[in-house]
């Protein structure tokens, strides 16, 4: 029912089944317990004057020795948890109780309020916490209350900072913003949007804080500014041992011990809740699993996709890339997971082949397992990989070093990611020629001067000393071909090129990049979400799902050709320029088929309107059904309706809700 | 996540990145902007300073001299010293006197040794700064190397038991304060090995010990970020363009990943410099070091206003210029400035 | 459902010296009923138009009116709603997809009557309503969105604003969402501004076009004349970068890297005229265009000297009539049903 109630437990359970999140959370419930029962059980024996034993060493009597009046320091370490927790607690309440307060008032008192607010925080936080406590000392005197005092006003402008950064970070969220557009005032949307979503960070802050401020105290303590006499925490007592270390190193040694590790379960607990919040997701993908799975056991062998026969005939001498049966597997948390199912397609010399799929299809993974660039845990198995007749399988990846640094050019998605933000363009691009084709560092530079000017980089010789946040998007992204020519590419793979970019510059990385595989008969693999685009630049079109080619056509037929429903769909589903606007679109129900999820009959089956008994058990192989056309499907070229009716698919949607 | 081809938001922060010759003038003016702004925020900061601790004064309960002196001091004498440290003026003047006292370098006369507070404070300064100083330096030389050599044994998820161990003992080492790591070297060190002296400032020999017990905190907590900084650097696209030009191993990280992650990291150099600063306070009264951390808290237990109001406004004016310079520095030495941004 | 008019308005942000005037004297109409695509390249305002017509960016000069009113944007009753661009940030993941709809229902109404309006709201976007109590981290984006659709409708809106919904969707989701667009408006009537960088998805679902460029709205008219009939060459430019128009190909091909506007310093005159293939810089003697900004003009409106001329003629220069307002386009019917 509550999902979100559930969630929650569920993390903070799972934060107390990692050992360290287990012990850190035992012992700050140990200290808590004897700060509860300490006082209670042992005021007497920690109290008791033993004029015989006075600073005496460690005994059976007194385990670690008595102080200056014979009290039993064991018996006093214990009874002082309670002060030193109090204490403590007391002012990690004060100071998050100011942070908050101070945090949040950005948010009800508007801009320029909150403005003025923010700089007087960040004035505040700029002055140690130690040095505001010392302050803060003199102002409200020495002793306990004083301490206090000094320690929650010291910690509350940092708490006011964590805050006023979850706060922002919670605002700027759409829903904020819908909230506000629907007219619902900025107390509510305080208490109903922005703190349920703090509330866990903040918890996991204030605990580490309680840590914190523990330790503060003891400090204050220690230097005689804390608690007084006869009252005694655990700095007290540190500081009474402090003075005779040399003569009895246990009494200073033993409160010391007692601080760090009630600070540390405070801190450990406060990290590793802060642990398994944030890195949930991200555990599940790099775990690396050990036993295989049910599904795994039930997963089908791979079909080795065939590959056309005119092909057959043409690989071998034409083919700039072969590849069979490629998979890519990675560790999962329930056994392996398999985001490329046996991929099998060549690419000619000057040849532009597309990828086309949703996110997830496995289509980018492809293009890094084909580049070699798939990184541990990931492993990359084919029946052949080979580039300009290269076996890339065969030797230690540092063989073919070369051969993939000049053969073989990358560009990838983001242009404003994908270069070192710390070096030069023109640098950037003189590398490859300097390691790859032994050019000195002026030759290089001036080689990539020239390939600037050859991607129409205008004023190309600046530009190359410029740095890259000093160029556009589009800009980066011709640099970015720039570097693919600064060898002699055979092949250029592009993933997703021009996702980032406006259309008028989309179209002009689209045709800077047609006109270099013109000029010098370049082969090109582009891999969009985008059917439009493929089939604006591409000869041949390979549509991915779930980590397989399920249809391999010349692009020119996508419109009227495509035998596999799902490419019909795709096709469908995206308006163009010519889209009948009296016809709704197409409609694929449900959602992509997750990687670790894939059925065992076709994975499409169950967004398909032509799947039947059949195909949900047995996963078609990709045939060949006609010259240059490839297609996995049992009811291949079928008839179907393409936009059904809006309620079918909400009921498909409520049945593959069920199912997932 | 999902594709989406507008990720560059229709912000106006998003906008197209200026261009050409332009943006050489503006980024020259960024940075200059950015040092106009800290500056200026540094002053603000210091007068703020320089009022909270003319007011600290002024915010004690009862009479401040009276506390000082004790309930048995005799009545004129109380007048006499209230008389000379002008607390019988109006507010405004006195607040006018103390600026231009601390314009001046007049921070008055303490209360109990009747020296003047500024040539105490220059007496005890070079200790302290000496001790942040190096202490600062080790902890840098230790937690760079410590950092990367642990962000590349833990990159994409590998080595995870050393991660875990790094990272528990980095938060262990982190949240030990500093003069508990102190009372720890003293017994180690100097009443159990006898190696190194424990207590004043006499020769080389004495710093080792406070210089370590300052170091080691910031050093593990600067090691973790140097580790988590280089990781992600690793995962970065760029990196990958690097990996996709077939560069040696070597040149990826040290010429695109390690500076990077290290004007990340040293981000938060200021702050820890600034709090190394204060660290000394109780790193100084561990070891009796003869510097500044020891004069402020004698004269906070002694009630010797003039020298605290002159020790806290020091430690703070410290801290607020070393955290500034250390920014504005940076953002020099980064062409994009992650601190600007930031 | 009523007619929404941008007049005039401008939206600064940061300070007088390094401000940056997001949106700069735009005019546009949203006629009753009627659904305006307005498209542009990030960084072109689109958004921020959006965001001041909602009150969430401060108008800086100008009127945004509803039905020749002011929009008020105090209150719990907001006349005008907006469907946001990423339905994993705009629904609060602490809240039920019921509890988020619920709350944008304008008050007065009792629980019984808000929860059958929840139920209405969600069966309308063709949501299973007995799914009101799922959390949004269990829906697919594309469901996520529907719900988001939902709740701009619980407010009763004159005019719904969706900007860029379709754009963090997958490919697959991206039409049942778009068919829903179109459904909704035509058994609601609902007035909408649509927003989209892909002029294919305008074209679909608008009955009129409006393209902004560096701040400005430079043409604006019923979506067909708009696509057949391009006046500004701007939208001349946007039209052939659509994959696969062959005249777009060519001239990419041509074309050195152009380098975008700065939006802190718009050029002088006409915005366009740096870049403009018909402007001065081809042809130096439309000087007009580095001086002069042009009003929106011509058969339907385009902000261009020399609007719809390829060579430099020059017959078709206005006489500078007085400045022509989108609302008195007439809402032309839609080319399809």
């Amino acid at each position: 029912m509550a999902s979100g109630a559930r969630n929650t437990a569920d993390r903070w359970l799972r934060v107390l089944r990692t050992p360290l999140g287990l012990s850190a959370g035992a012992l700050t419930a140990a200290v808590l317990i004897l700060a509860v029962v300490g006082p209670i059980l042992w005021t007497d024996q920690a109290s008791k004057i033993d004029t015989d034993h006075i600073l005496a060493g460690p005994s059976s009597q007194h385990w670690i020795g008595t102080d200056g009046l014979g009290r039993d320091l064991f018996y006093r370490v214990l009874v002082a948890c309670r002060l030193s927790i109090e204490l403590a607690l007391l002012a990690t309440v004060i100071a998050v109780a100011i942070g908050l307060l101070l945090g949040t008032a950005p948010l009800l008192l508007g801009s320029r309020a909150g403005r003025l607010m923010t700089a007087g925080v960040n004035i505040a936080v700029a002055f140690p916490g130690l040095l505001l406590a010392l302050f803060f000392a003199v102002i409200f005197g020495v002793g306990a209350k004083g301490a206090v005092l000094a320690i929650g006003l010291a910690g509350a402008p940092t708490f006011a900072r964590l805050c006023q950064t979850l706060v922002a970070g919670i605002a700027e969220r759409d829903f904020v913003a819908a909230a506000r557009v629907a007219g619902v005032g900025r107390l509510r949307v305080l208490f109903r949007h922005v703190l349920p979503n703090i509330a866990e960070p903040l918890a996991v802050i204030a605990t580490i804080g309680a840590g914190g401020a523990l330790l503060s105290f003891a400090g204050l303590s220690f230097l005689g500014l804390g608690v007084q006499p006869p009252s005694y925490d655990w700095g007290r007592l540190l500081q009474d041992g402090l003075s005779g270390i040399y003569v009895h190193p246990v009494a200073a040694l033993a409160p010391g011990i007692a601080v760090i590790l009630a600070g540390l379960a405070f801190n450990l607990f406060g990290e590793s809740v802060a642990k398994g919040l944030g890195v949930a997701a991200s555990r599940v993908t790099v775990q690396a699993g050990g036993e295989a799975s049910f599904a795994e056991t039930m997963m089908p062998p791979d079909h080795v996709e065939e590959l056309g026969e005119a092909e057959l005939a043409e690989s071998g001498q034409e083919s700039v890339l072969d590849v069979r049966d490629l998979s890519v597997t990675f560790p999962g948390p329930s056994g392996p997971v398999r985001p490329v199912r046996g991929v099998t397609f060549a690419v000619h010399r000057g040849e532009a082949v597309g990828i086309v799929g949703e996110s997830g299809s496995g289509k980018s993974l492809t293009a890094l397992a084909v580049a070699r660039l798939v990184e541990e845990p990931g492993a990359v198995d084919a029946g052949r990989l080979s580039l300009l007749g290269t076996d890339l399988l065969v030797g230690a990846p540092r063989v073919h070093r070369e051969l993939l640094g000049t053969s073989l050019a990358m560009v990838f998605q983001d242009p404003m990611t994908s270069f070192n933000p710390t070096m030069r363009i023109g640098a950037q691009l003189a590398e490859v020629a300097r390691y790859h084709q032994g050019m000195t560092r002026r030759q290089a530079f001036a080689r990539a001067v020239d390939r600037l000017r050859a991607v129409r980089v205008p004023a190309a010789e600046r530009r190359a000393h410029q740095y890259p946040h000093e160029f556009s998007g589009g800009m980066r992204q011709r640099a970015m071909i720039g570097m693919g020519v600064m060898g002699h590419p055979a092949l250029i793979i592009a993933d997703e090129p021009t996702t980032a970019l406006d259309v008028t510059v989309e179209q002009q990385v689209l045709a800077l990049l047609q006109s270099i595989r013109e000029a010098s008969d370049v082969a090109i693999i582009l891999i969009s979400h985008d059917v439009t685009v493929v089939r604006a630049v591409c000869d041949r079109v390979l549509v991915m799902y779930a980590g397989r080619i399920v249809e391999d056509l010349p692009a020119d037929q996508l419109a009227t050709g495509a035998k596999h429903p799902y490419t019909r769909a795709l096709v469908a589903a995206v308006p163009d320029m010519t889209t009948d606007r009296g016809q709704p679109l197409a409609v694929i129900p449900g959602r992509p088929v997750e990687p670790a999820e894939v059925p065992i009959g076709c994975a499409y089956a169950a967004r398909c309107p032509l799947a039947d008994e059949h195909t949900r058990r047995e996963d078609p192989a990709l045939v060949t059904v006609a010259a240059r056309h490839r297609v996995a499907c049992w009811h291949a070229g079928e008839p179907f309706d393409i936009t059904r009716d809006e309620a079918d698919v909400t009921a498909d949607l409520a049945s593959t809700e069920e199912l997932s | 996540m999902s594709i989406s081809p507008v990720a560059t938001a229709d912000t106006p922060m998003g906008g197209p990145v200026a261009t050409g010759s332009r943006v050489t003038s503006v980024l020259a003016n960024a940075w200059v902007r950015f040092a106009v702004r800290r500056l200026v925020r540094l002053v603000v900061s210091l007068w703020v300073l320089v009022t909270a601790s003319f007011l600290m004064i002024h915010l004690i309960p009862g009479d401040p001299i009276r506390g000082a002196l004790g309930p048995t001091a005799p009545q004129a004498v109380v007048d006499a010293q209230r008389q000379a440290l002008g607390l019988n003026d109006p507010l405004l003047s006195q607040y006018g006197h103390f600026l231009h006292g601390v314009l001046t370098g007049d921070l008055g006369v303490s209360l109990i040794s009747q020296l003047p507070v500024s040539s105490v404070i220059s007496d005890r300064l070079p200790a302290t700064a000496a001790l942040a100083v190096l202490a600062f330096l080790v902890a840098l030389a230790v937690a760079i190397p410590l950092g990367v050599t642990m962000g590349v044994l833990t990159r994409r998820g590998r080595g995870r038991r050393a991660e875990l161990a790094f990272t528990t003992s980095g938060v262990v080492l982190g949240t030990i304060p500093d003069f508990l790591i102190g009372v720890g070297l003293v017994y180690l060190f100097g009443v159990h090995l006898s190696w190194f002296p424990v207590a004043g400032r006499s020769g080389p020999n004495s710093y080792v010990l406070p210089v370590l017990a300052l170091a080691v905190g910031p050093a593990a907590v600067l090691a973790r970020i140097v580790r988590v900084e280089l990781v992600s650097v690793l995962e970065a696209d760029y990196v990958r363009t690097a990996r996709a030009k077939r560069l040696p191993a070597a040149t990826i990280y040290l010429r695109h990943a390690l500076p990077n992650a290290l004007t990340a990291a040293l981000t938060v150099s200021g702050l820890l410099l600034s709090s190394l600063v204060a660290g000394t306070v109780l790193v100084e009264n561990v070891f009796a070091w003869p510097g500044l951390g020891s004069t402020i808290v004698q004269s906070i237990v002694l009630k010797d206003y003039p020298l605290v109001q002159g020790t806290v406004l020091v430690y703070g004016a410290g801290v607020l210029v070393v955290n500034t310079g250390v920014d504005v520095l940076l953002a020099l030495l980064d062409p994009r400035s992650r601190i600007r941004e930031a | 459902m009523s007619e929404l008019r941008f007049d005039n308005v401008s939206v600064r942000f940061g300070g007088p010296r390094h401000g940056l005037t997001a949106v700069d004297g735009a005019s546009l109409t949203v006629p009753d009923g009627g659904v305006v695509g307005l498209v542009g390249e990030s960084g072109s305002g689109k958004s921020t138009l959006a965001r001041v017509a909602v009150g969430l960016a401060p108008l800086h000069s100008g009127r945004i009116l509803l039905d020749g009113q002011p929009v008020s944007h105090r209150g719990r009753r907001r006349p005008v709603q907006m469907v946001f661009q990423d339905p994993y940030s705009s629904l609060d993941p602490r809240m039920t997809i019921g509890e988020s709809i619920a709350e944008a229902i304008p008050p007065g109404s009792s629980r019984a009557e808000r929860r059958e309006e929840v139920d209405r709201l969600l069966e309308l976007v063709h949501f299973d309503s007995r799914r009101a109590i799922a959390y949004p981290d269990q829906l697919s984006g594309g469901q996520r969105q529907r719900v988001a659709v939902a709740r701009a409708l619980a407010g009763q809106p004159k005019v719904v604003i969706a900007d860029e919904i379709t754009s963090a969707l997958d490919v697959s989701i991206q039409g049942a969402v778009l068919n829903l667009v179109r459904e909704l408006q035509r058994e609601l009537g609902l007035s909408m501004l649509f927003i989209s960088h892909n002029l294919a998805v305008v074209r679909y679902v608008a009955s009129h076009i409006a393209v902004m460029y560096l701040g400005r709205i430079v043409e604006y008219g019923p979506a067909a004349d708009v696509l057949t009939d391009p006046q500004h060459p701007y939208t001349r430019e946007l039209l052939a970068a659509m994959p696969g128009s062959e005249a777009g190909r060519t001239l990419a091909g041509q074309a050195a890297a152009i380098e975008p506007a700065d939006p802190h310093h718009p050029p002088a005159g006409c915005r366009y005229h740096p870049i403009c293939r018909v402007g001065p810089t081809v042809l130096p003697e439309r000087e007009i265009c580095r001086t002069t900004d042009p009003s929106l003009d011509h058969l339907h409106l385009a902000a261009c000297h020399f609007a719809k001329s390829a060579t430099p003629s020059g017959g078709d220069q206005p006489a500078d009539p007085p400045p022509a307002r989108p609302a008195q386009s007439e809402p032309t019917t839609r080319s399809s049903p």
